[in-house]
């Protein structure tokens, strides 16, 4: 990130820096103090449901983080064209593409991980962090701005999924990033499946 | 006979709640009084019933291989399926409000936040994978709805009446949410594995 800050600070010559101290917050904000899912108690669904793994949950992240970015990005470029009433489903479009593409991409490039995500790929689109983003920031902010919003928010949730799906993953059956190449056995036989809400998908 | 076992599965053994966790943001937010609940919850069944429907027509003669168009379409799923209940939550909201404006008052601002309740498109997505007939995506519809509903109400009945009683300080409010959720799916689990169909003697 240091780099990034010092190699594009000299090109823009206007007097918004591309890193101040206000954009840095916006980065860091919904990380910890104003987390999406612990804080404002938002996307709580895709968070319980995808949490029984951690490497579909680090995918999960990973889709997430690109939907809320982009969906930000691009809602904020069009704030001013989108008449007020009509503007939840103008929303829901855009955030319908953005899950679209991840949905072909994952398809394409690791198949396994989308028939075990199945339908919450999906519901990304549905996700309340997204669609609160834009509601709350986007449709009253400049694009960089709002895209590092969405990076932050975006990676605040999936911090927690990540958190979250480690505790799940060991307790539920005893190893690590099942289904990922960096696969680990912790515990040996999955005896604790019993468990309810381990169970999960 | 079929639906009605998908209408009794739906609603029941796998709850959309309780065991598969959609529709979870409006059902801990909208959960403090069982009027509110109660409300919510017809919405949830109706626009479910609605929708479901009309998305199993689009998916199977606009999108799927053997559609009007004779190409596979599926990527357009989920704006086709969005902009469905997206426009379905606004038509419901017109009629709601010229026909009964007591109830688009009490109903408020939950209308239209329908639109991005999990559930709706889940039970769309969920419906498609499991590759249901007409009929049955009515049954799935409804039943999904209407465990939903079912869900919410007790939920809020219990949050009511935690009200009297002594939560601990660090547990108030979403904490003790939390656990009362994980609680009633644990109770939802033990119906779990049950099959209607051989329930009926088939």
């Amino acid at each position: 990130m240091a780099e990034v800050m010092q190699d594009s600070q000299p090109e823009v010559k206007v007097k918004e820096p591309l890193f101040g101290k206000a954009e840095r917050k916006l980065l860091s904000d919904p990380i910890n103090d104003n987390n999406p899912i612990t804080v404002q108690v938002l996307g709580v669904c895709s968070a319980l449901a995808v949490t029984t793994l951690v490497y579909p949950s680090i995918i999960m992240a990973i889709a997430v983080v690109f939907v809320t970015a982009f969906s930000n990005l691009f809602t904020s470029m069009l704030r001013t064209t989108i008449p007020k009433s009509v503007r939840m489903i103008v929303q829901l479009v855009i955030i319908a593409t953005l899950v679209t593409i991840v949905e072909q991409v994952l398809k394409a490039v690791n198949f396994p991980v989308y028939k075990q995500l199945s339908v919450f790929i999906g519901l990304i689109i549905t996700n309340c962090i997204v669609m609160g983003r834009l509601e709350a920031f986007a449709m009253a902010n400049k694009p960089w701005r709002s895209f590092l919003d969405g990076v932050g928010n975006g990676v605040g949730y999936g911090l927690i999924l990540i958190i979250v799906a480690v505790f799940r993953e060991v307790f539920g059956k005893g190893s690590l990033l099942a289904g990922s190449p960096l696969e680990m056995k912790i515990i040996g036989a999955s005896d604790l499946y019993w468990i309810p809400g381990l169970v999960g998908i | 006979m079929e639906f009605i076992n998908i209408f009794i599965k739906s609603a029941f053994i796998e709850n959309m709640v309780l065991a598969y966790f959609l529709g979870m943001c409006s059902f801990l937010a909208v959960s403090k009084s069982v009027k509110t609940a109660f409300g919510l919850g017809l919405a949830v069944i109706f626009v479910l019933g609605i929708t479901m429907p009309i998305n199993w027509v689009i998916n199977t003669y606009l999108l799927s291989e053997g559609g009007m168009f004779g190409m596979d379409l599926t990527f357009l799923r989920f704006i086709l399926f969005i902009a469905v209940i997206a426009s379905m939550v606004q038509l419901v909201e017109m009629v709601v409000e010229k026909v009964s404006p007591s109830l688009y008052n009490s109903l408020g601002i939950f209308l239209p936040l329908i639109t991005v309740n999990c559930a709706i498109l889940g039970g769309s997505l969920f419906m498609v994978s499991r590759e249901y007939s007409f009929v049955n995506s009515v049954a799935f519809g409804l039943g999904g709805g209407f465990g939903w509903f079912l869900a919410i109400v007790a939920f809020a009945a219990i949050r009511e009446k935690m009200a009297y009683s002594d939560v601990p300080p660090a547990l108030r409010g979403l904490g003790m949410a939390f656990i009362l959720t994980g609680l009633m799916g644990i109770a939802f689990m033990s119906l779990m594995g049950i099959d209607p169909a051989t329930m009926a003697g088939k």
